[in-house]
């Protein structure tokens, strides 16, 4: 099951070093992993999806909040959440239609004779959509942020 | 110091005395340089120049775990700090509280390759609480306080201090202050237990017939001995121990039923396998303990103290978590307990009391072997051990290293108090014992302290004979010379059809006597039983020397009871042909 996890974290050199560790160490897997200094700049968030039972990420949380650089963490999964990512694809130009592109909600970012880069945002399972109408030939190259969550609720994650 | 202004080596020695550290083990080298300097030009520090920085780490993780007092270890860049990495690993799956303080190339040159520069900080992290690198002088101070608190609270563990070599550099200097406090936002360990899950635990513990309290580390490095003893005795139930947490309640006494897991007895397997009520103190139900999880003690319900949220429900599903440290938590029970609306029963446990003492009088260990001239006429193992036991009057501080004599002795030594059986529980080290002793002697330097080790052991530390010389050491070494490794000797005869693959040395053993004299210490080579107690004799006697004891032992003994791996906790092989199921 896909779980997304939101870490807090002290904005410091090694503490993503040690999350991304924590998690080869022990045998989790990451899908994806996004990360960015907060409105607080002494503090960086953490999103990252994983698979897991419920057991296995009850673990993965105490094992991050037992990281000493980690403030806190939050399975975003556990109750309702608002997810999306930024996927920038690049098409070959000639075999592309613009109307297509409109239909599917992308914006074109850069454009030449030979290719176009088409910026798309949307949850994980709407950019696999997206990337399912493109036959092999015409995409080119994809690139994926990973998921950014937030929970619907009023609870924070915050200090 | 008088001084207004100390360098980064001078601010970090007023640091250490600050932390109360008056020993450091460690071995110099170029990087730390400006360290020793400076470490030189004060007294209220000593250091300890041990011959392999392996050494240094296990001395004073020996140190932390007779004393409770952080062990601290200064080594020097590159490979200084990648030999003191099987030790912070050691430190770190025991949870003892030590710092390493690594010196690390000049700053400018840190990503360069340059000579004798190792990523200490990344080599060291999986085995490591924390870790620090140093970026200005003026960080030390802070540094250290945070250091040294990370260490000891919570749950115990090894913390690095990487300081790059211009840091410490007597050319530049500041105005030293020393935090009076520390608030890590991110680090607030839990203390006491939540009360509802207290009067939760007193209930269950009041409700059970077949109850046992089995409890591990976490009570000795939590100083909760004490309040453990008063509870096992209030309630009067079993109390088992595992290979980290015995000495935590009395060895000798009658309601303990000895050491469980892989080579526990057969009394303290059965009973946590039939109980109906385990109440897990500062223990986590690691694979030596539970063997298959999903047959572990079924019909029973689990009460797991533990500081560390983690350990909680990790292997095993518990009914009643607390989280919190071993002395507050097992305090709050018998305060709750006390309380004159609950009746402790002790007659109800009459019959449960009745089937461990007949588990105990049909399968429980010979403490009296000794007494008795073994069959084939060779020593055995657990002789030693026994007679050890006795020539010490069991009060002695005992470190062992790894295998087989580290389960002889785990059984037969029995340890009444706390911090005296220093062993490598959770990673295992060979190699651990002897430098492990030096940092226990030099913690108490009035007491007998004596390692317990193989043929195999002693050679990977085996340098330390050394140290012991330069600081007058009186060790005794207690080799129980098997002529092989015994215990992957023993998982070959019994699972890999005798083939002895690589577990023995082809005469190739050194003569030790002839070694531990060439140390300047004082050999004694023992065959033959009839000479093993008034051998034993002789070399306590020399209260002022090291000695190195070679005994030689039967090589074809095997350690049991032992658990059948893929099966329960009443799974065990009780000699080489008795087994306990079909």
């Amino acid at each position: 099951m896909k779980r997304v996890l939101a870490v807090l974290m002290e904005n410091q050199a090694g503490a993503l070093s040690r999350v991304v560790g924590l998690f080869s160490q022990r045998g989790y897997n990451i899908e994806s992993l996004i990360v960015a200094p907060t409105e607080d700049p002494t503090l960086s968030r953490l999103t990252m999806t994983t698979v897991g039972d419920e057991k296995v990420i009850q673990q993965i949380t105490k094992q991050l909040n037992k990281l000493i650089d980690v403030v806190k963490v939050l399975d975003l999964s556990a109750s309702d959440y608002s997810e999306s990512e930024l996927m920038i694809i690049k098409l070959s130009n000639h075999k592309v239609t613009i109307k297509k592109i409109e239909e599917l909600g992308g914006s074109i970012i850069y454009q030449d004779e030979t290719i176009l880069n088409v910026e798309f945002i949307g949850t994980s399972s709407a950019m696999d959509k997206v990337l399912s109408t493109w036959d092999d030939k015409s995409l080119l190259e994809v690139v994926r942020t990973g998921v950014l969550g937030l929970s619907s609720n009023v609870k924070t994650l915050t200090i | 110091m008088n001084k207004q202004e100390v360098s980064g080596g001078e601010a970090l020695m007023l640091s250490l005395q600050e932390e109360g550290v008056d020993l450091v083990f460690g071995y110099p080298g170029g990087a730390s340089l400006h360290i020793y300097d400076a470490l030189f030009q004060q007294q209220a520090v000593q250091h300890v120049l041990v011959r392999h920085e392996q050494g240094a780490v296990h001395a004073a993780d020996g140190y932390a775990r007779a004393t409770g007092k952080p062990g601290v270890i200064f080594v020097t860049s590159g490979p200084g700090a990648t030999n003191a990495i099987t030790g912070l690993a050691t430190a770190f799956m025991d949870s003892t509280p030590v710092v390493v303080i690594s010196s690390q190339v000049k700053s400018h040159l840190i990503g360069t390759d340059s000579f004798q520069e190792t990523d200490m900080i990344g080599v060291s992290r999986p085995v490591v609480k924390h870790s620090y690198l140093v970026k200005k002088p003026e960080e030390i101070p802070k540094v250290v306080k945070e250091a040294f608190h990370v260490a000891t609270t919570g749950r115990p563990g090894p913390v690095v201090i990487d300081i790059p070599k211009d840091l410490t550099d007597a050319s530049y200097n500041f105005k030293f202050s020393y935090p009076k406090e520390i608030d890590i936002r991110s680090y607030k360990p839990v203390v006491e237990g939540h009360s509802g899950q207290i009067k939760k635990a007193v209930k269950a513990l009041l409700k059970s017939k077949r109850p046992i309290i089995y409890s591990g580390g976490g009570v000795i490095q939590g100083n909760a001995s004490e309040e453990l003893t008063n509870l096992v005795k209030l309630l009067n139930f079993p109390v088992t121990n595992t290979l980290m947490g015995l000495g935590a309640y009395p060895g000798t006494d009658p309601q303990f039923v000895g050491m469980l897991g892989m080579h526990g007895t057969y009394e303290a397997n059965m009973a946590m396998h039939n109980s109906d009520l385990i109440l897990a103190v500062g223990a986590r139900f690691d694979d030596r303990i539970t063997n298959s999880p999903d047959l572990f003690a079924l019909d029973s319900k689990k009460i797991h103290i533990d500081v560390d949220p983690a350990s909680l429900s990790k292997i095993i599903d518990v009914d009643i978590p607390i989280v919190g440290s071993a002395k507050t938590c097992l305090g709050q029970l018998i305060a709750e307990l006390e309380k004159e609306k609950y009746k402790i029963d002790k007659e109800s446990l009459k019959p449960w009391w009745e089937q461990i003492n007949n588990w105990r009088k049909e399968h429980g260990l010979d403490h009296n072997l000794v007494d008795k001239a073994p069959p084939k006429g060779k020593i055995l193992p657990q002789q030693v051990v026994q007679s050890l036991y006795r020539e010490t009057k069991g009060d002695a501080f005992i470190s062992s290293d790894v295998g087989q004599h580290q389960m002889f002795a785990a059984q037969y030594y029995h340890f009444d108090k706390p911090r005296r059986w220093i062993n490598s529980g959770g990673l295992g080290t060979m190699g651990f014992g002897l430098p492990a002793a030096i940092g226990v002697q030099l913690a108490h330097p009035g007491s007998v302290v004596a390692c317990i080790t193989g043929e195999g052991s002693i050679q990977m530390c085996i340098q330390e004979l050394s140290t012991c010389l330069q600081y007058g050491l009186p060790l005794k070494i207690i080799n129980i010379n098997n002529q092989s490794l015994g215990m992957v000797k023993q998982w070959q005869d019994m699972q890999y059809g005798g083939r002895l693959s690589e577990s023995t040395y082809q005469g190739s053993l050194p003569d030790f006597i002839a070694l531990a004299e060439s140390f300047g210490h004082v050999g004694m080579k023992v065959e033959k039983y009839e000479d093993l107690q008034k051998s034993m004799e002789e070399c306590f006697k020399m209260t002022d020397k090291l000695v190195f004891m070679d005994i030689y032992v039967d090589p074809d003994e095997h350690v049991y009871p032992m658990l059948e791996a893929g099966k329960s906790m009443q799974d065990m092989w009780l000699d080489k042909d008795k087994k306990t199921w079909e």
